[in-house]
C-alpha cells in the first residue's frame, strides 16, 4: 500500500492531540442523527476534531458523510443532537455567519465571474475590508495556489485542476477556522491528484487550518488525513490514523473497505494474553496469532490477512501446520511494481496475494499460472474481527 | 455512357461557379437527384423553413418596401404609380419616392403616436417583469408536483381566444363593470372610476395578455440555475438578499432579456388591445397603421409605416439574439 508508505513519512512531525485526554476539541459533533422522512442519514455520531487536523470521512456513497459536512457548513439542520465549533453552538447560526468554508464538489464557481471575482466575492462580503486589502488578498491566494496568470479568465476557460485550485483559494482566502472539503479531488486524473494531495497538505501545514475532508477514496484519506473516521450507513465504525485504520481494523467492514483482505472464518479454540488459535474450514487450517483476542471461547471470529503480508514458497515450509495453506495459482496480474496472484487454495477459496517485484526475474524463474504453491505468513500478520 | 460524355463536354468551356454547374449541367428533371445526392439531411432540414420565410416573409417584405417609396394615386387601383416601369424605348424606369417616410418624421400625429407605442410597450414590459420574476422563481423553486401545476396555470389562458379575453375586460373595466360595481358595493368609492378607455386600460390588457411571455423564458432560466451556487454564496459570506442580488440575479439576465423582447416587441406594434380598451385621442401606431390602410387608403404612407416598424424593432431582435448567443454558448460549458 503506497499511500500507508507516504503516510509513514508524514507522521514525523508529531501532532497527535487526540491522544491527550486534555486536550481541547475544536469541533464537536455530539450525538448528531439527520433524518430526511424516513430515512436516517446520520445516526447518533459524535466526534472530535482538533485544531490543525485534517480530518478525514471515509465511506460508500450515502453513507451520510457529506450529509455531516452540510450539516457542519449549516445546509442541513440536524434532526437532534449539537455541533460545536470553538465552543460555540453552531445552531441557530446561518451558514453566511459561521466561520467556516467549504470547497464543494463540483466547485461551485460562479460562471459569470472572472477568477478573481470569484476569490474577491467572499472578502467583498466581510465589513471593513477595503478595496485595496482584498485585492491584495486575492493576489497572494492566487500566487498560492499558481494561478496568477488566470485571473481574468473566467471558469470554463479553466482545466479541472485549475477550478479546482480556484474552489480551494475562494474558500481558502477568508481564512476561515475550519475549511470542509467535499470530494476534493475527485474530477482529477490520477497523477494530477497525487500532485494535489501534497499540495493541500503544504497549504494546510502553512495556513494552520483545520480541515474536515470528506471523500471515497481510501488512498485520498490516506496520503490527506492525520485521522480518518470510517463510516457506514450513517454511523461512524471507525476513528483512527491512517495507519491505525489499516492495520488494526476494528472490523470486517473497515478490514475490507480499506485496501483490500483475506478473511478467513473461523472458530477461536485457543485465547490467552499472548496468543491465540483459531480453526478455520475455510482456511481447511489453524490461525495462530502472537496476541490475545479476549473474546467468548469458541466465538465465531474473522482473520483478516492482507494480501502483501502472505509469502508464496514453491516448496512446502518446515511448518505446514499453522497459518500455512497449499494452493494452485489461477491468475497472475503484473502491476509493474508489484504483482498480484489469485491462488485457489484446497478448500476452494481464493486467496489474493501481492508481492513487490523486487528482481528482474526470467520466465523461468517466475512463478506460473497452474503452479502448485503453499502461502504463510507470519504470526503478528493476521487481525482478528469479531464483528 | 453517352450520358456521360455529353455532360463533360458542356462543362469543358472554363471553371463555372458551383450554381452555374448546377443550373446547366442538370436540367430541372434532375435537380431533385442532385439535391437528394449532394445535400446533406442537416442542409435539407434547414432548408425548408428557410424556403417557407423567404417566400412568406421575404418577398412580402420586399413587396412592402417597394409599395413604401411609390406615389400615392387615390383614385388607382392599387392605390399607388408603379415603381418599376418599361417605357416604349426599352428603358427601365425606377422612380423611387421618400415622401412617405420624410412625412411620418414631420406629422406630429405620427411621432406622437411612436412616442406613446414605445412608452406604453416600455412600461408594460417593466410591469410584466415586476409581476413575472417573482412568479417565475417561485414556480421555479416549487416541487416538480407544484411546478407543473403552476406551469399549467400560466399557460391555461391560451386555452380560450387572444381576443375574447380583451373583450372579458371590458366588461370588468366599463363604468358599471365588475370591479366599479363591486367597489362601490364595499364603499371604497363614491361614484364610478372611469377605467375603460384609458391608458391604465391598456396596461392592464397587454400586461395580462403578455405575462406568459415574460413567465415561461424567466423560469426555464430560473430553473437550470444550480443551487449549490446560493450555497456556496452563503458559504462565503452572503446572505440571502446578497446572494440574490450578486448570483441569481445577473445569471438570469438572459431569460430577463428573452422575457422583456418577448413582450416588448408584440407591444409596440399591439393593435387589438388599444383598439378595445384604449384611448380614443391617441393612438398606437399599428391602429395608424390599419388607418391609413384602410380609411385612407394610402398604401405607401402604410407601408412606410410598416418599415419604419419593422426597423425599430429589428435593433431589440438583435440585442436579443446577441443574448441567446451568449446563454448558448455558456451553456455549452
Amino acid at each position: 500500500m503506497q499511500a500507508a508508505e507516504r503516510r509513514v513519512d508524514k507522521s514525523k512531525t508529531k501532532h497527535e492531540p487526540w491522544r491527550d485526554p486534555h486536550a481541547e476539541a475544536y469541533v464537536r459533533f455530539e450525538n448528531i442523527t439527520k433524518r430526511f422522512g424516513d430515512f436516517v442519514a446520520v445516526n447518533n455520531v459524535s466526534l472530535k476534531i482538533f485544531k490543525k487536523e485534517i480530518f478525514c470521512l471515509l465511506g460508500g456513497s450515502g453513507c451520510g458523510k457529506s450529509t455531516l459536512l452540510r450539516m457542519m457548513a449549516g445546509f442541513e439542520a440536524p434532526s437532534s443532537g449539537a455541533i460545536y465549533l470553538d465552543g460555540q453552538d453552531m445552531a441557530d447560526i446561518p451558514p453566511y455567519e459561521r466561520p467556516v468554508n467549504m470547497m464543494f464538489q463540483s466547485y461551485a464557481l460562479f460562471p459569470h465571474m472572472t477568477v478573481e471575482k470569484n476569490i474577491a466575492f467572499g472578502l467583498e462580503q466581510e465589513k471593513g475590508l477595503s478595496r485595496s486589502e482584498i485585492a491584495t488578498r486575492v493576489t497572494d491566494i492566487l500566487d498560492i495556489v499558481k494561478l496568477g496568470q488566470f485571473a481574468a479568465r473566467r471558469p470554463h476557460q479553466l482545466s479541472g485542476g485549475q477550478r479546482q485550485r480556484v474552489a480551494l483559494a475562494r474558500a481558502l482566502v477568508k481564512r476561515p477556522k475550519l475549511l470542509l472539503l467535499d470530494e476534493p479531488l475527485g474530477a482529477l486524473d490520477k497523477k494530477l491528484r497525487e500532485a494535489t494531495q501534497f499540495e493541500l497538505i503544504n497549504i494546510q501545514e502553512s495556513l494552520g487550518v483545520t480541515f474536515i475532508v470528506v471523500t471515497h477514496d481510501q488512498e485520498e484519506a490516506m496520503t490527506l488525513a492525520s485521522r480518518i473516521g470510517v463510516m457506514n450507513r450513517g454511523e461512524i465504525v471507525q476513528i483512527g490514523t491512517p495507519t491505525e485504520i489499516y492495520e488494526f481494523p476494528m472490523t470486517k467492514f473497515v478490514a475490507d473497505f480499506i485496501g483490500s483482505v483475506n478473511m478467513f472464518e473461523g472458530q477461536l479454540i485457543e485465547d490467552l494474553p499472548d496468543r491465540a488459535r483459531i480453526q478455520s474450514d475455510e482456511l481447511g487450517g489453524t490461525i495462530f496469532v502472537d496476541h490475545g483476542i479476549s473474546s467468548a471461547p469458541s466465538a465465531t471470529v474473522w482473520a483478516a490477512v492482507r494480501p502483501e503480508k502472505i509469502n508464496i514458497l514453491r516448496s512446502p515450509p518446515a511448518d505446514t501446520k499453522e497459518n500455512c495453506v497449499k494452493g494452485v495459482v489461477k491468475e497472475i496480474a503484473y502491476m509493474g511494481d508489484v504483482s498480484i496472484y489469485l491462488v485457489k487454495i484446497d478448500t476452494g477459496k481464493t486467496v489474493r496475494v501481492t508481492l513487490p517485484n523486487v528482481e528482474r526475474l526470467s520466465d523461468d524463474e517466475r512463478i506460473a499460472w497452474d503452479e502448485t504453491v503453499w502461502l504463510s505468513w507470519h504470526a503478528s500478520s493476521p487481525v482478528i474481527v469479531t464483528q | 455512357m453517352k450520358l456521360a460524355t455529353a455532360r463533360m463536354s458542356r462543362a469543358a468551356p472554363g471553371r463555372l461557379g458551383p450554381v452555374w454547374t448546377f443550373l446547366f449541367r442538370y436540367g430541372p428533371p434532375r435537380w431533385t437527384e442532385y439535391v437528394l445526392r449532394n445535400w446533406s439531411g442537416q442542409r435539407l432540414v434547414i432548408a425548408v423553413p428557410y424556403l417557407w420565410l423567404l417566400v412568406f416573409f421575404l418577398v412580402p417584405f420586399l413587396i412592402v418596401l417597394k409599395i413604401s417609396f411609390a406615389e400615392f394615386s387615390p383614385l388607382g387601383r392599387p392605390p399607388y404609380e408603379p415603381v418599376f416601369q418599361w417605357l416604349e424605348e426599352g428603358a427601365l424606369q425606377i422612380k423611387l419616392l421618400i415622401g412617405s417616410y420624410v412625412y411620418l418624421f414631420n406629422e406630429p400625429l405620427y411621432v406622437s403616436s411612436w412616442i406613446y407605442s414605445v412608452k406604453v410597450a416600455l412600461i408594460s414590459t417593466l410591469l410584466c417583469l415586476c409581476l413575472g420574476y417573482p412568479m417565475a422563481y417561485a414556480i421555479a423553486r416549487a416541487t416538480p408536483t407544484y411546478r407543473n401545476v403552476f406551469l399549467m396555470l400560466v399557460i391555461l389562458p391560451f386555452w380560450t381566444s387572444f381576443l375574447l379575453r380583451v373583450y372579458a375586460w371590458i366588461g370588468l373595466l366599463k363604468t358599471d363593470g365588475v370591479i366599479n360595481n363591486f367597489l362601490l358595493w364595499l364603499g371604497i368609492i363614491d361614484e364610478p372610476m372611469s377605467m375603460l378607455y384609458t391608458s391604465f386600460a391598456v396596461y392592464i390588457g397587454i400586461v395580462y395578455s403578455y405575462l406568459p411571455f415574460m413567465i415561461l423564458p424567466l423560469y426555464s432560466n430560473l430553473e437550470k440555475h444550480d443551487n449549490t451556487l446560493l450555497e456556496a454564496a452563503s458559504d462565503l459570506g452572503a446572505g440571502p438578499i446578497k446572494s440574490f442580488m450578486r448570483i441569481t440575479l445577473p445569471l438570469s439576465f438572459p431569460g430577463i432579456v428573452a422575457g422583456s423582447l418577448l413582450v416588448f416587441i408584440p407591444a409596440v406594434g399591439e393593435y387589438v388591445i388599444p383598439s378595445l380598451l384604449g384611448r380614443t385621442d391617441q393612438l398606437m401606431v399599428a391602429k395608424l397603421l390599419s388607418d391609413e390602410f384602410f380609411l385612407n387608403r394610402d398604401w405607401p404612407k402604410a407601408s412606410a409605416v410598416a418599415i419604419a416598424m419593422l426597423m425599430l424593432l429589428v435593433v431589440p431582435i438583435m440585442i436579443f439574439q446577441h443574448f441567446q448567443n451568449k446563454e448558448l454558448q455558456a451553456n455549452r460549458r
